[in-house]
């Protein structure tokens, strides 16, 4: 049996992130990464984009994570790679299986949940037509080009218009695949407008939106698709049916938290994120068990998963140090236009809460409004907001004395 | 010309001209987008990013050390083909220097030792 103050599950952004600000608040720290390597999902993404309001210059996600590892180094934490975490108790002892030492037994004052998500797949949107092979999650794609070297295809059409998407459209074509186009089931695309104008316009590769894939055609291999509009109950119009030539599919069709391992430990879970529903600390409703990034909601920008983890870390050494504040807390109700906002509790006490929320449609002029017991505590117009952007405001809280209720006004 | 401003999720579409001369931006919001449109329509620049052989087999991702020109980007892909580097190799080692005559680096973007 091995014990540590703190153990973080996942060695990704995330788990780094926490790892660090627990070391350096005077816990013992462990990572277990199921990986060869840390890093996460940044050692595929390539492409720059990351660190620039935490670092304050644009990296490389391979960059990002390094600058991470090499704290990692300094602060000589522990690292477990190819590890993989099969069972976590309520009481916090981990079961994880390694690929040198078999079956380890790891006890832990306080655990820090960092897994990261994984891509929705052709089964869980319910493609229709064949079976073939060349069917690809965007992502399981960018790893095969980025990392091992392998191009999926020749002849690409790209289902979802995510920024995973777009950014396999670009590399695609880059790396000398002619891509025919990409189709978005939704009257918008949710990935940023740099990534339509940079990876698609720059490369003429042409964007359908209220468009989906009705049918996969191929025996062995993917032959082609059947390409259709929807209408405004995303019903297939069968009139507008095409056949479109192609030897590979991208999906780029939605993230999902990749929270299996803590399905029995009776964690509340937030049925809009999947993630936990976590207060202000990251402390999820059974106690000592933290989470942090994208296992806890899926993030656009890898600086805000950064500073989420920080304060996981931070909280999982006060725990296992028995100085975690609790007793009385407040709930953060989001309605009215406001998908989701996170944390979904804060607990009573001192100083500033930052609370990040997403829209749930695109509003145009909004004002977003922050009222406690009737009082407003914020209020803010923009200009125009999107669910592909997660936005967040800081609150003093001293001021929040009851549930907290986030809400979007929006003119007619 | 058409340009679409990426700076913030408004997305104007802007039409950029050159009129006796002088670059107009119509269809923008803000001034961002005035910024935004005369950059682009005068010389759109990105920073590039790739992969290029490792003599091993495996493939090492790089990037330019500054935004180039765009219309220069899939010249500058082209000449990658032929690149085959070999390890120890570590962050932010120049792997061609002055790329297609450019003006900047290929770098590399990730540890292969
Ligand atoms: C294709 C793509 C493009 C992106 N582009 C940008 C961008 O341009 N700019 C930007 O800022 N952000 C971008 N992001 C977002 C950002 O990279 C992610 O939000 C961030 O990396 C998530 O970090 P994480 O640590 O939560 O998850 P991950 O990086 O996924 O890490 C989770 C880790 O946990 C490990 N793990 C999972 N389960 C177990 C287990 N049971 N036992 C042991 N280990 C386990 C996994 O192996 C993995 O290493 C992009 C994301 C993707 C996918
Ligand atoms: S012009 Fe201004 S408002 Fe319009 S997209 Fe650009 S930054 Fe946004």
């Amino acid at each position: 049996m091995i014990n540590y103050d703190v153990v973080v599950i996942g060695g990704g952004p995330a788990g780094m992130g926490a790892a660090i600000s627990a070391k350096e608040n005077g816990a013992n720290v462990l990572i277990i990464e199921r990986d060869d390597k840390l890093g996460g999902i940044l050692n595929q993404c390539i492409h720059n984009g990351f660190g620039l309001h935490y670092f304050h210059v644009e990296l490389t996600g391979p960059e990002y994570a390094d600058r991470f590892i090499q704290r990692v180094q300094e602060l000589q934490i522990d690292v477990m790679t190819q590890t993989f975490v099969i069972n976590i108790t309520a009481d916090r002892m981990l079961t994880a299986v390694s690929a040198t030492e078999g079956i380890v037994e790891i006890s832990a004052k306080a655990i820090v949940l960092a897994m990261g998500c994984r891509e929705r797949t052709a089964g869980a949107i319910q493609l229709g037509g064949d079976r073939p092979a060349g069917v690809w999650t965007a992502g399981l794609a960018q790893k095969l080009c980025n990392i091992d070297g392998y191009l999926v295809g020749k002849n690409v059409v790209v289902l979802g218009s995510g920024d995973i998407g777009l950014i396999m459209a670009r590399r695609m074509t880059y790396e000398g695949a002619n891509v025919i186009m990409v189709c978005e089931v939704m009257p918008y695309s949710s990935g940023l407008k740099r990534n339509i104008v940079q990876c698609l316009n720059d490369y003429n590769i042409p964007l359908y939106f209220k468009t989906t894939i009705a049918e996969i055609v191929g025996k062995d291999r993917v032959e082609g698709v059947v390409i259709a509009q929807v209408d405004d109950r995303m019903q297939i119009i069968s009139s507008t049916r095409k056949y479109v030539e192609c030897d590979c599919v991208l999906l780029s069709v939605g993230l999902i938290p990749e929270n299996d391992l803590v399905n029995g430990l009776g964690i509340k879970m937030s049925p809009v994120t999947t993630g936990a529903e976590v207060d202000d600390y990251r402390h999820t409703s059974v106690e000592g068990i933290f989470s942090c990034g994208n296992v806890l909601h899926v993030h656009d920008l890898v600086d805000n998963v950064s500073a989420e983890a920080f304060i996981a870390g931070a909280s999982a050494t006060k725990y296992a140090k028995g100085e975690l504040p609790h007793g009385q807390s407040y709930r953060v109700i989001p309605q009215n236009g406001v998908r989701y906002a996170l944390p979904q509790r804060i607990i009573a006490g001192e100083g500033k809460v930052k609370v990040y929320y997403r829209v749930d449609n695109i509003y145009k002029a909004p004002r977003v409004v922050v009222k406690c017991n009737g009082e407003e505590l914020y209020s803010r117009r923009y200009m125009i907001m999107a669910p592909g952007e997660m936005e967040s405001v800081e609150l003093d809280k001293e001021k929040i004395v009851g549930d907290v209720v986030i809400e979007l006004e929006v003119q007619q | 010309m058409n340009i679409t401003c990426i700076n913030c999720p408004m997305g104007c579409q802007m039409v950029v001209d050159k009129i006796d001369g002088v670059v107009t931006v119509k269809g923008n919001t803000c001034p961002r987008g005035r910024t935004y449109g005369i950059q682009e329509y005068t010389l759109p620049k990105r920073m590039v990013t790739s992969l290029v052989r490792v003599n091993d087999g495996r493939v090492l991702s790089v990037k330019t050390s500054d935004s180039i020109p765009k219309d220069k980007i899939i010249h500058c892909l082209n000449s990658l083909k032929d690149v085959i580097v070999a390890p120890p190799i570590h962050i932010g080692d120049c792997i061609v220097a002055n790329i297609c005559n450019l003006g900047v680096d290929l770098v590399a973007t990730k540890n292969i030792l």
